[in-house]
């Protein structure tokens, strides 16, 4: 298979894995799905794959699609039985009645349960623990006085650590990636949030995440959010909007709807990240 | 005379080993030793002996009379209804709970630390995440409960739920019934009340009225 298109059918089958993950995360219709779209493409690239990454790939993809139609059949069997309720419905009849109504409705089908709660052997034990443990609160008070120290001197690096000269270095090292971010970005003026923050230690990618988390909120970049594709890019703006700084621009000027997305970067996404990085060479 | 001495003695052996039997599971149901309240069907197998479901059943007419019962609420995934027969396999990996019988009257839940509000912030929780095929997530229902009560509480309210057990929240978001809601709350039956319940004239003008009032309710009694 020629590399150009091995990369495309690679992307494709990554993309209907992601597609059929978070549909079934999310709690989607199924049905949203087309199966056989999912299943021609598969069926495009199958007689050509020959290493066994990709036939692993397809075989993933394959098994997604099926997770997807077995969700579909789960869908329609919920559907025909007596317990199906229309959500359209229920919202409706949810929003219209009253919280007089509606509490007492439910008080009809709430049978709570009967507990009581005492100190078990164990928490006596644990008790009888912390206080042999603690001490007086003459010694305690002698503990936390201030203790003297002579005068020195303080290199730069401790001043940053202890945070007196924490923000100028942040906000230089934002702009150098900023700067970084503009190099990146292809002929579409857009990179891939993993193929941005990514780097070759985990601790390095969050730091990156961190800072890249500021350049949007400051309005150095903009970010480009496919929910069903679970894509997020990064978009450089040529000059920020905002004045960084103490004086930052009040964010009622700001044209564009601003809101929150929270980006796990957790560990198993950057292994993942970096297997697929060094797939695509 | 010795003839009839024999099945009575035998008798009253018997009635003591159940009334023993009976308060050890009463102590092992109703004091809580984890996290979550009542015991598990193995728990109370070992501690009562192989006969433990017969004890249960002695416990529970016991208990009608207290308009209390013993709940059985097997282990997720073993279906939506309750196994007609079911395995011993099955009873074992089963919670035991003590629940109400009967129903509670709005004053009753009062006295319990429970606003009308944060109650039909419960029902309108659950019954959301049933109709959405048990998950929801947690921006809708916020929405849904933002018509109703003050964003503030909506928050507080959603936390407090899932603290007691009565919802869950997965990695996504989603929101999902808990073991609590499965113990405490006959879904199906709260639905049907639900579709059943007619809408008072004007109501759709007090979405978000704050309610207080509950002496009107006192008057209704017991449903259940």
């Amino acid at each position: 298979m020629p590399r150009g298109k091995r990369k495309v059918g690679r992307e494709d089958l990554q993309g209907i894995i992601e597609l059929c993950r978070s549909v079934r995360s999310r709690g989607l219709n199924p049905f949203l799905v087309d199966v056989d779209d999912l299943v021609a493409v598969l069926r495009k690239y199958f007689s050509e794959w020959d290493a066994p990454e990709d036939l692993c790939l397809d075989a993933e993809a394959l098994n997604e699609i099926a997770s997807i139609i077995k969700l579909q059949s789960e869908w329609v069997k919920r559907r025909s039985t007596s317990l199906y309720t229309d959500p359209f419905l229920l919202e409706e009849k949810l929003r219209s009645l009253s919280n007089e109504k509606t509490a007492k409705v439910f008080l009809q089908a709430w049978h709570p349960i009967a507990e009581l709660e005492q100190l078990s052997i164990r928490s006596l034990e644990e008790a009888l623990r912390y206080w042999e443990d603690l001490l007086p609160l003459d010694e305690r008070m002698l503990r936390e006085r201030a203790s003297k120290v002579e005068p020195g001197t303080v290199t730069r690096e401790e001043l940053v650590k202890s945070g007196i000269l924490a923000e100028e270095a942040f906000l230089e090292e934002m702009r150098s990636l900023w700067r970084e971010l503009k190099e990146k970005t292809g002929m579409d003026g857009r990179i891939r949030y993993w193929d941005f923050i990514g780097s070759q230690s985990y601790e390095e990618s969050v730091r990156r995440a961190y800072l890249t988390s500021f350049l949007v909120t400051y309005g150095y970049a903009t970010m480009e959010i496919y929910p069903l594709e679970d894509e997020i890019f990064l978009k450089p703006l040529k000059e920020p909007p905002l004045q960084i700084g103490r004086e930052t621009l009040r964010w009622e000027k700001r044209k564009e709807q601003l809101f929150s997305i929270p980006v796990p970067i957790s560990y198993e996404e950057w292994v993942e990240w970096r297997s697929r990085r060094r797939r695509e060479g | 005379m010795e003839k009839q001495e024999a099945p009575r003695r035998l008798r009253g052996r018997r009635k003591a080993y159940y009334t023993m039997k009976m308060r050890r599971a009463v102590h092992l149901l109703l004091f809580k030793r984890h996290s979550k309240p009542g015991a598990k069907g193995w728990e109370l197998r070992r501690s009562l002996g192989p006969d433990y479901m017969k004890v249960l059943k002695v416990l529970d007419d016991y208990l009608e009379k207290l308009d209390l019962k013993v709940n059985v609420v097997f282990e997720e995934g073993t279906g939506k209804e309750a196994p007609e027969n079911p395995t011993p396999e099955q009873l074992n990996r089963a919670r035991f709970y003590i629940t109400l019988r009967g129903t509670l009257t709005p004053s009753e839940t009062k006295l319990l630390g429970w606003r009308i509000d944060d109650i039909a912030a419960l029902a309108i929780t659950i019954s959301y995440i049933i109709s959405k095929d048990g998950k929801a997530p947690r921006k809708e229902v916020e929405d849904l409960l933002k018509v109703k009560l003050p964003g503030w509480r909506t928050e507080t309210n959603l936390n407090r739920f899932i603290r007691y057990g009565y919802i869950g929240e997965d990695e996504n978001g989603q929101l999902y019934l808990d073991w609590r809601t499965r113990a405490e709350v006959d879904t199906r039956k709260l639905i049907d009340l639900l579709l059943r319940t007619e809408v008072e004239e004007g109501s759709l003008n007090r979405y978000g009225r704050s309610v207080g009032s509950m002496k009107a309710d006192d008057k209704g009694g017991r449903t259940g």
